[in-house]
């Protein structure tokens, strides 16, 4: 609606002729270019709908073709590349060549994190500190099949008792109650037996008794004083480190039923280099030996 | 329902014309030439922004092999920021704006003070164009000759004019956006790359960036940035009061305006020289506005104008607002002519600078600096983090002790390599060993640090079997130099199972 121009009294400015209940607005007008740089912020808008995927319709990519997906494929793509030569030096190298070589160490410490926490955090522990019932602590100064650089490299590509790997660790114990080995009243003085090796039995003549029936069906393994034997994954019982747990009755279930913790074969599923940065990783965080 | 009557006054005139555009066409500005005092002060001051500028880069400080030698670098790539004597690290950054807020409340202070000196002064935008429109003079002549060459014909006077003047502001723009990169770049080396060819995609980018906004800010929007798109001109009202020296026209004494030799009229003779030269294109006369950046090149104009006519100079001033009213309360009564110079300018006051606001902004400025000198001089260039294990918290071994692990940072901002010597100071028993350090007799570890860099190391405390600790139990790191003395240190706490 063409109004009237008016001055206002006051500023002498224009008004717009816009009336609201007797206020009148001022007239300051914008400069022509500030309007047309906001036409062309739309004009570009529209460009950018065009080239780039915009709109929320499958297969709607726009023309140049770019999808968000097949960057991240790119740009791990590029990584990897920048990563190659150090791969594979590290595929060529031992874990002890690793281990003493400054650059090389750091790198597989680097890598080895993020392995450890993609593939083993998930039952030993975001730090390797495992988790009573099975998942052992890979950062005290125990352990069941050896902490050397080569024992851990091997227990890592291989597995513990998985059936995946000709070369894995293999061991069984006898489930000596459920089989009918030992009776219950044997099964009860055998443990107060092993828990005599750590000074904690409770019934001085049921461990007297059952060191006899230790010596006859678990020194071959567990040594006589319960030392253990890394050979045959056979867990030290005469220190205060307990798997399954420290008590009584859980050492008495471990007896009756036998205990058959389960690691997967990692040669089969991860990079050599990578398995060689997750030893030296591991043999870090403080049991390494 | 009846019929909705239109008011009276909403019905359409009877005279109507078309609605006033709420867009404006811009109007070219044309300022003259100008000469006298506050130009000069300009020229001056203009000389050493630029300068400044485009010539810092080059300055070199010597820090020794392996460091940049340029006096003040933003090193990006190694995440340093070197400014003479001082590198800043990224955990620093604070000193980066603890600098911007002592910038903001010096600008705050002066503006309370001293009006518009920012603006009119030394703002880029006003400095760069400036620069630019001094080319432009000088290439295309002064203000009636760019008035009549616009409106020319387009002829081939017309376009080689234009083609050299934009030529020289590209030349100046590219040197700024050039001089802009340097200040990431080592000078010398980025310049070589620069002109071969190799610098990145980056450093052309940011060129282009800056080079590009220069010749189109300054060249093309000029006032319409202070106008238009700056924030600044909009609070600073906030900050100026009638004390604040501003550039003003002594309506007092100029009103009303005619002729030199005409009876009866004041010393404004309306010459219009003022607005001639003004690169904003206002009137001062009109009052205080938005638009005045407060240069004070009108005050130049007048002053010559005065000077010709044999009249006292200062009929435009740096005046406050309080002694304008003063004046004009004073002079009211007389009629134009040298008493009613007198009278008025008589009735002018020192300005107050000590008043509430300049005490607060002062206050503030010495406090942020106060602060800012005190973290630099407690600033540490040796600093030991110690993290402990989180998980596990705590380990325990075969025989029954317990174990904490530790990650030990050194960061060094110095280019001191010496080892020193971790010492655990703690209750009797705890024993530490240093992963992959030979220790040096009893629980002493020589740690080597970079220079100028971070070292980390892995640090396992070990309580023995059966002692008696707390849950947690307060340790400290110590680190000492190679003369014994405590380089700095650190405490934590070693954890256990509850007792």
């Amino acid at each position: 609606m063409p109004t009237k121009i008016e001055k206002d009294s006051l500023s002498g400015q224009n008004t717009t002729g816009h009336e609201w209940d007797g206020l009148k607005e001022l007239n300051t007008p914008l400069p022509k270019w500030w309007l047309w740089t906001f036409y062309a912020t739309i004009a570009f808008a529209l460009v950018w709908v065009v080239i780039y995927p915009a709109l929320p319709i499958p297969g709607a990519t726009g023309t140049s073709g770019w999808i968000a997906r097949e960057a991240v494929v790119r740009d791990v793509q590029q990584a990897e590349a920048r990563m190659a030569p150090m791969m594979s030096r590290l595929r060529a190298a031992t874990p002890q060549q690793i281990a003493a070589d400054p650059e090389l160490r750091a790198f597989a410490m680097a890598g080895g994190r993020g392995a450890f926490a993609n593939n083993c955090a998930s039952c030993h522990g975001a730090g390797g500190q495992g988790a009573l019932g099975g998942f052992p602590s890979l950062a005290d100064d125990e352990w069941i099949w050896g902490g050397s650089l080569e024992a851990i490299h091997h227990t890592i590509t291989h597995g513990v008792r998985a059936n995946e790997s000709d070369d894995q660790r293999q061991s069984m114990m006898p489930r000596f109650l459920a089989d009918g080995i030992l009776t219950r009243p044997q099964v009860n003085d055998v443990a107060e037996h092993v828990l005599s090796l750590t000074n904690r039995a409770t019934d001085q003549a049921a461990a007297t008794r059952g060191a006899a029936l230790f010596a006859e069906n678990c020194v071959a393994c567990h040594g006589e004083k319960g030392e253990g034997n890394r050979d045959l994954g056979a867990p030290r019982l005469n220190d205060q480190i307990w798997l399954y747990g420290a008590d009584k009755a859980s050492i008495v279930q471990s007896i009756s039923n036998a205990r058959a913790g389960v690691m997967p074969s990692w040669g089969k599923r991860l990079d050599p280099a990578i398995i060689n940065m997750l030893t030296v990783y591991v043999h870090s965080l403080g049991g390494g030996e | 329902m009846g019929e909705i009557k239109t008011p009276e006054k909403l019905k359409p005139e009877a005279a109507e014309a078309a609605p006033p555009s709420l867009y404006a066409d811009r109007q070219r500005v044309y300022p003259k030439a100008v000469f006298g005092k506050v130009r000069s002060v300009k020229w001056a001051v203009l000389i050493l922004c630029l300068a400044l500028y485009y010539l810092v880069p080059w300055l070199r400080w010597d820090r020794g092999p392996g460091m940049p030698d340029q006096a003040v670098l933003v090193d990006m790539t190694n995440a340093r920021l070197f400014f003479l004597w001082i590198e800043i690290w990224p955990q620093e950054i604070y000193f980066l704006a603890g600098a911007l807020i002592l910038g903001a409340f010096a600008l705050f202070a002066v503006s309370s003070l001293f009006g518009r000196l920012w603006c009119g002064f030394t703002c880029p935008q006003t400095v760069w164009t400036d620069l630019f429109m001094f080319v432009e003079r000088w290439i295309e002549g002064d203000r009636n000759a760019r008035m009549k060459l616009d409106a020319g014909p387009r002829n081939g006077a017309y376009w080689s004019r234009k083609v050299a003047k934009h030529g020289a502001w590209v030349l100046i723009a590219g040197a700024t956006g050039g001089a802009w990169i340097m200040y990431f770049n080592d000078a010398p080396t980025i310049t070589r790359q620069f002109f071969t060819g190799d610098a990145g995609a980056m450093v052309y980018f940011f060129f282009a960036l800056f080079a590009g906004f220069t010749y189109l800010l300054a060249g093309w929007a000029r006032e319409q940035v202070c106008v238009y798109m700056c924030p600044w001109p909009r609070f600073q009202a906030a900050m100026l009061d009638e004390n604040s020296l501003v550039v003003t026209y002594r309506d007092w004494r100029g009103e009303p305006r005619g002729k030199a030799k005409a009876d009866g009229v004041g010393d404004c003779v309306d010459c219009a020289a003022c607005v001639h030269v003004c690169p904003t294109g206002i009137d001062i006369r009109d009052g205080q506005q938005l638009e005045c950046i407060g240069c004070g090149l009108c005050i130049d104009a007048c002053d010559s104008v005065m000077g010709k006519l044999g009249r006292p100079k200062g009929l435009v001033a740096f005046e406050t607002l309080a002694n304008l009213s003063a004046s004009a309360a004073a002079a009211a009564a007389l009629p134009p002519g040298p008493q009613r110079q007198q009278v008025g300018m008589d009735a002018r006051r020192v300005p107050r600078f000590i008043r509430p606001r300049t005490i607060m902004y002062g206050a503030a400025l010495s406090v942020v600096a106060l602060v800012m000198l005190g973290a630099f001089l407690m600033r540490s260039t040796l600093d030991v983090t110690v993290l402990p294990d989180r998980a596990p918290l705590f380990v325990r071994l075969a025989d029954g002790g317990i174990r904490n692990a530790y990650t030990v940072k050194i960061v060094n901002k110095t280019h001191d390599e010496s080892p020193l010597s971790l010492r655990l100071e703690g209750p009797a028993g705890l024993r530490m060993v240093v992963q992959d350090v030979e220790a040096q007799g009893e629980g002493h570890y020589p740690l080597a640090r970079r220079a100028d860099g971070i070292t980390q190391y892995r640090v396992f405390v070990t309580a023995p079997p059966m002692a008696q600790l707390a849950e947690s139990t307060p340790i400290t790191f110590r680190l000492l130099d190679d003369a014994g003395r405590l380089a700095t240190s650190q405490s934590s706490a070693f954890l256990g199972p509850k007792p």
